[in-house]
């Protein structure tokens, strides 16, 4: 109601009666308690206990009261809160006419208790589906929980989405492509009445579901293919986490299977390399490589990531606050947050051998060859006497810092750039893996450390043998790694620290769980299995609403909980309680299953409203959270690049692989440090899906980044869709997208012989699946005369819009070209109407 | 505003755009001419209270410029050079390479007092000396970040995490822009990368509309800001008008807002590309001017154009310019890469402000200049052997920063480090206290000007800062 005069601009009339518990108590507990409280009471005093609280309250004179002087001060320093805005005018009288009122607790008032009875930590309901009115729109139960609310409060739903409408709809939402002008024909002329659900079942079964459904994921996982900071080191091999995340969902596999490999598939017993693999979702946080950074603090940072992002991922709490103090907002202790920590502090990165098919078999064929020379090269050159001296100077520097400056500063870098590098030098090397020995040789052959670099004649000499080395390591059949994670044998407990500092120390810890969620397994000395395990255990109340949320989002534009990263106190409360604990005690009982939490929602009459809006509506539903009609969403960035390659014919729709890059104008990925890492792709890889393209962490594809794609740093619950000039900019101009518009021109003429008119329509199937209208086709019919005017005028710069190989008529095909452009940027193409 | 009260605005756009009778074309010929607010996030916006600046500068010298060789004398260091310094003075020193057990170096330079005011600067830097009364000298900058991201960070958002916005955004965010025709927050660039790349100028978790538009040195000045090969003026227009009036229909077919924001995005777009031209056109700008910044000359020309453009971008109704120059972080050959940098940008710089102050700008326009820290009073030598090598390391302890203009008081020293300026030992200012007070000139209680994200108000000074009361007119 607040949002709805606040919308209307008028300030609500107070009647006699404040509602305590409505209208009072969120105040006093979001503004007031945190340092008035159960947790602090600043000056002694706490307004969650009445005796306390009147001490800055008058009974029925709000004028008397200091409380009220306080919080309607302009003085800052002395106006409460300190923090944050000032409390609203409606927000002063809201309490001004509590307390003139009397300035009435209720008798059972305690704020703290009344936390964990919060919504999101009650165990799921199992509600049945309310009857309705207008049973005859129900397709599936979904529909009797959104009509029953709308029917309460007087609201028809609309009616269903016109067929290509919704056909699009479906298309873009399941695997991320528009419809093929083959698909629009076979869809029109399908009049069985299930011709919708077939096409659901069909686009399910099609491997561009994963990739679709990868992406959502991957912005939670916060997936990069560089390291971030300074130095941003490429990952070469980070893409086998993301290959494994479109396999597991094109596979459907169950989503507690789904969680358990990616916190703790090497905790499995047996695990496969597909289970480890998955692990590299916890390899997607930053690495540090600045040589100055203290490790300890850089270690600290990265598992302070891995806990709030397994937070955010499947609990939807924002437990980051309780790194620092104990959660103001959520029962989360400080302690707990350390917990959590503890699990993954538990844990190390490992690089793993995870060759793909056939890859082992050429690999270890060729081995002895590449070692023989290998190590004739290495004899030559004297290496292995040489690095052991490096080697020993290097375990002195770290027994004895200050001794010498120059040794520190190799013990600093060598820290930063080889993963691993203390306990490496500390394993005895025959005991050192030969993959381990190896890039220990290697670094010493690129970096030899200051002893050597004053003789330049060894210094030269080993240059040598590292290029020879490195070209006989090209020759080498390739084995492919990946990124994951491992126990850390050694491990003891963890100490929690003051105020996140990482360098204070605080008391020792040992793994655990939240006190607000069921007791973990395993005899008080749970593993990161057993905190995966409990994620996803059916008594676990957050993961199972937390996921169909997610799902929700994606289908409507806003989750049934809008705040799809924070179920906590701060975050919002669901629009359809009942439908959501339905919807998630569904999901587990269908298995976990994500393709057929799917299929429910986008079969439900819900999902086939039409999104055209009802002016009726504005007023009473403002924000479309009743779905009295379903949401115009513009497509994410990387749809917007796949729809525009698909549409003009140019689309690689290969999945999977390695990421690519695709050109860029030079000068974008020349900002980060150290210069330009893009090698343009070359080929049909140039045309891969967006979700393909390198993420490199600090010179983002500039077509992500001006389309809201986050900046891959935390983990991403809901991404925003901006409306900006560099977007519109992006589209007209760059180079991608003007080729793909003179593709489509191409494809159209090539494809259609006949008159403007049928080309037109040619080239709506294929970029918006549908048929002009009247209007459309005469507004587009004057550009393409007006747009032949001026290439007659200019005449010049018809061969730059249209090749002249292309054997086709060259000024139709520029003419063409304008008229594609403008389809292209269209804002219904880049939506999901 | 909390993103929330940014949806209800939007919301309520489209409540009056409807409201009145249906979707009008009358509503959306207000929303294209961004008359009535506010449906355009960069209208301009009133801060908390009257303010002194309107517009930023910020000159951000990447990588630690040596304050001890420019801008804070320190003759002690001459009884130490060559020699550690004991232990009792380095107790709990922590530096990012070196050791507090390394040597002292004492600074080669001569400095000497300029102007009225007799602040001390370096021979490196006659230029900037030279504006001594309109500049107003922290030497008593400090900060908690050793290494370069995370200081560039905590000077840019005010924390050393990834992913908050930075001061350019905040201010965008809460001032908008009163350019029609540019982005209102635009960073110009210098020099090699920077360790914070795009980073320095993100809106984080801010709307992207109020990211900085980086304006490049080649190619388009702004991405993708030229047609297309082929494409004339003439075709783009021709194209964009169909483009609108398609849009148009559709917008009164479903009645969604969001199409009346892209078709005014469309049209703001073709007015950056028809205006950029004529900002970046020198052509008008006397030889004098030209000269006085050191364009179409080296080593100054890169540096000088991104200065006389900064003024231009302001005098354009631009908000904040970040100009990033790299790298200043002098770790070896101090002497001569420190030279290099003050011969690329002390003029220009200097020009900057007296050009400011000669338009009239520099009252309403606040010029920062400085890096994410200092340099240390000790020796950093990689290379033994090499003493010519000798560098220094970073010193986030004790540095110094300069501002002029925009409210802040010229000719005056704040703050003082120990005689080896190893430590403050007067007037500490924190970035956060900086960062305040930069919020102060605006306009703004930095403690109000605030944006709700994962649960809580967040601000660029984190949880600290307060307005440093003597730097301000």
């Amino acid at each position: 109601m607040i949002r709805l005069w606040m919308l209307l601009g008028c300030v609500p009339f107070l009647h006699a009666s404040v509602d305590f518990s409505k209208d009072v108590a969120p105040l006093l507990e979001t503004r007031c308690q945190m340092c008035h409280g159960a947790k602090q009471q600043m000056s002694g005093l706490r307004l969650d206990q009445p005796d306390s609280a009147l001490r800055v309250i008058t009974p029925g004179s709000s004028a008397a009261s200091k409380l009220i002087e306080r919080v309607s001060s302009s003085k800052p320093g002395f106006r409460m809160p300190p923090v944050g805005a000032p409390l609203t005018e409606k927000e002063v009288a809201t309490l001004k006419a509590w307390i003139d009122e009397g300035a009435k607790f209720p008798a059972a008032y305690n704020p703290g208790a009344a936390k964990l009875e919060h919504w999101s930590f009650l165990p799921i309901g199992h509600p049945a589906p309310p009857t309705v009115k207008n049973a005859a729109w129900v397709r599936n139960p979904i529909d009797a929980f959104i009509l029953a609310k709308l029917e309460s409060q007087g609201i028809a739903p609309s009616p269903e989405a016109p067929k290509l409408t919704l056909l699009r709809r479906v298309t873009l939402d399941l695997t991320g492509l528009p419809p093929t002008p083959e698909e629009v024909g076979a869809f029109l002329t399908d009049t069985r009445p299930d011709a919708y659900e077939r096409v659901v079942d069909r686009l399910l079964q099609s491997r561009h579901y994963g990739e679709r459904w990868a992406r959502p994921w991957l912005d939670l996982a916060h997936y990069a293919d560089s390291d971030g900071y300074e130095k941003d080191q490429v990952r070469p091999f980070a893409w086998r986490y993301r290959n494994w995340v479109i396999n597991a969902l094109n596979n459907d596999m169950p989503f507690t299977e789904f969680t358990i490999d990616q916190l703790a598939g090497d905790l499995l017993p047996h695990p496969t390399t597909a289970q480890l693999v998955a692990t590299g979702f916890l390899r997607n946080t930053l690495t540090n490589r600045e040589a100055g950074v203290d490790r300890a603090e850089a270690r600290y940072e990265q598992l302070v990531n891995r806990v709030n992002t397994m937070s955010t991922t499947w609990l939807g709490l924002t437990v980051g606050c309780a790194q620092c103090h104990d959660h103001k907002y959520d029962p989360i202790t400080n302690k707990e947050f350390y917990q959590f920590y503890a699990f993954f502090d538990a844990a190390d990165e490992t690089t793993i051998e995870a060759p793909l098919a056939g890859e082992r078999e050429r690999y270890e064929a060729a081995l002895p060859h590449y070692l023989g020379q290998r190590g004739n090269i290495l004899d030559y050159y004297n290496v292995p006497e040489l690095q052991k001296e490096w080697e020993n100077k290097l375990r002195f520097a770290i027994a004895n810092p200050g001794k010498n400056l120059e040794w520190d500063f190799s013990i600093t870098s060598m820290r930063a750039m080889v993963d691993g590098a203390e306990k490496l030098l500390k394993t005895d090397p025959s005991k050192r893996s030969p993959r381990d020995q190896r890039r220990l040789t290697d670094y010493f052959l690129s970096t030899p450390g200051p002893d050597i670099g004053h003789q330049p004649e060894i210094r030269d000499r080993l240059r040598e043998a590292y290029g020879k080395i490195m070209a006989l390591e090209a020759e080498l059949p390739p084995l492919t790694l990946a990124m994951a994670m491992e126990p850390e044998p050694d491990y003891h407990g963890s100490i929690t620290r003051i105020k996140g500092d990482y360098k204070a120390m605080g008391v020792p810890v040992q793994p655990g769980g939240l006190h607000i969620l069921p007791p973990l397994p395993g005899n008080g000395k749970p593993t990161r299995l057993e905190l995966a395990q409990s994620l996803v255990a059916p008594n676990n109340p957050l993961t199972p609403r937390v996921t169909v949320n997610r799902a929700w989002q994606e289908l409507f534009g806003r989750g049934i909980v809008r705040t799809s990263e924070d179920f906590g106190t701060t975050g919002e409360k669901p629009s359809h309680p009942q439908l959501l604990d339905w919807l998630a005690t569904r999901f587990i009982e269908d298995g976990w299953s994500m393709k057929k939490l799917h299929r429910l929602i986008v079969t439900s009459a819900t999902y086939r409203q039409s999104s055209d809006t009802r002016p009726e509506l504005l007023s009473k539903d403002p924000d479309n959270s009743l779905l009295a009609r379903q949401t115009r969403l513009r497509l994410p960035a990387e749809l917007i690049r796949d729809a525009t390659l698909s549409a003009s014919g140019l689309l690689d729709a290969r999945i999977g692989g390695p990421s690519v890059m695709p050109p860029q104008p030079a000068g974008v990925a020349e900002l980060g440090y150290g210069g330009s890492k893009w090698k343009e792709s070359k080929g049909s890889d140039r045309y891969r899906r967006g979700l393909y393209i390198h993420f490199q962490r600090t010179t983002p594809y500039p077509q992500l980044i001006n389309f809201d794609a986050p900046d891959s740093n935390v983990a991403c619950s809901r991404r925003r869709a901006s409306n900006t000039p560099l977007q519109s900019l992006n589209l007209l101009n760059d180079p991608v997208f003007f080729e793909a518009a003179q593709s489509l021109a191409a494809r159209v003429l090539r494809a259609r012989r006949g008159s403007f008119a049928e080309r037109l329509d040619y080239a709506f199937d294929l970029t918006l699946g549908r048929k002009a209208d009247a209007k459309e086709r005469e507004r587009l019919a004057r550009y393409y005369d007006q747009q032949l005017g001026i290439l007659d005028r200019e005449g010049y710069t018809i061969a730059k819009l249209a090749p002249s190989d292309s054997g086709l008529d060259q000024r139709e095909l520029a003419a063409w070209v304008g008229v594609s452009r403008v389809l292209l940027n269209l804002d219904e193409f880049i939506t999901k109407e | 505003m909390t993103e929330r009260e940014f949806r209800l605005i939007q919301t309520r756009r489209s409540f009056l755009t409807r409201g009145a009778g249906g979707i009008g074309m009358l509503a959306l010929a207000e929303l294209l001419q961004g008359s009535e607010g506010p449906p355009n996030p960069l209208a301009p916006k009133k801060p908390h209270f009257p303010a002194r600046a309107k517009n930023v500068i910020f000159m951000f010298m990447e990588g630690g410029p040596s304050q001890m060789d420019l801008f804070d004398p320190k003759p002690g260091l001459a009884k130490w050079n060559g020699r550690p310094l004991p232990p009792s003075m380095t107790k709990g020193l922590q530096l990012a390479f070196i050791k507090p057990t390394a040597a002292v170096m004492a600074s080669p330079r001569t400095f000497k007092p300029y102007g009225q005011s007799g602040i001390e600067f370096s021979d490196y830097i006659p230029h900037t000396a030279s504006c001594a009364d309109d500049i107003c000298m922290v030497r008593s900058m400090y900060s908690e970040a050793f290494n370069h991201h995370p200081g560039q960070l905590l000077l840019m958002t005010g924390s050393t995490q990834f992913g908050r916005p930075t001061m350019g955004a905040w201010v965008t965010y809460g001032l908008g822009s009163e350019s029609q025709n540019l982005p209102g927050f635009v960073v110009l660039s210098s020099g090699a990368g920077t360790s914070g790349g795009a980073s320095n100028f993100m809106s984080g978790f801010l709307p992207s509309h109020y990211q900085g538009t980086m304006f490049r040195n080649s190619g388009d000045p702004i991405l993708y800001l030229s047609n297309p090969g082929g494409v004339s003026n003439q075709t783009q227009r021709a194209g964009l008008d169909a483009l609108r009036d398609l849009n148009q229909q559709r917008f009164e077919k479903t009645g969604d807002v969001e199409i009346a924001s892209r078709i005014a995005a469309y049209e703001l777009a073709f007015r950056m590309q028809m205006s950029a031209p004529e900002l970046l056109d020198f052509s008008k700008e006397s030889k004098q001017t030209l000269d006085m910044y050191g364009v179409g000359r080296e080593p100054t020309n890169q540096f000088g154009t991104n200065c006389l453009l900064a003024r231009r971008l302001v005098e354009r109704g631009v908000r904040f310019v970040l100009m990033m120059h790299a790298s200043w972080d002098d770790h070896t050959n101090l002497n001569k890469k420190l030279k290099r940098n003050c011969d690329i940008s002390d003029q220009p710089a200097a020009a900057l402000l007296k050009d400011l102050k000669r338009t009239g700008l520099l009252d309403s326009t606040l010029v920062i200049w400085g890096g994410e820290f200092g340099r240390t009073p000790m020796v950093e030598i990689r290379n033994t052997q090499d003493p010519e090598n000798a560098g220094r390391d970073h010193h986030p302890l004790a540095y110094s920063m300069w501002v002029a203009g925009g409210g802040m008081k010229g000719g005056q020293v704040i703050g003082q480090t120990d005689e080896l300026g190893l430590s403050i030992v007067e007037d500490k200012v924190h970035i956060h206290d900086l960062q305040a007070t930069i919020m102060h000139c605006l306009g703004f209680d930095h403690e109000r000007l605030t944006f709700r994200h994962m649960g809580r108000d967040y601000r660029l000074t984190d949880l600290g800062g307060s307005v440093v009361k003597k730097m301000l007119a």
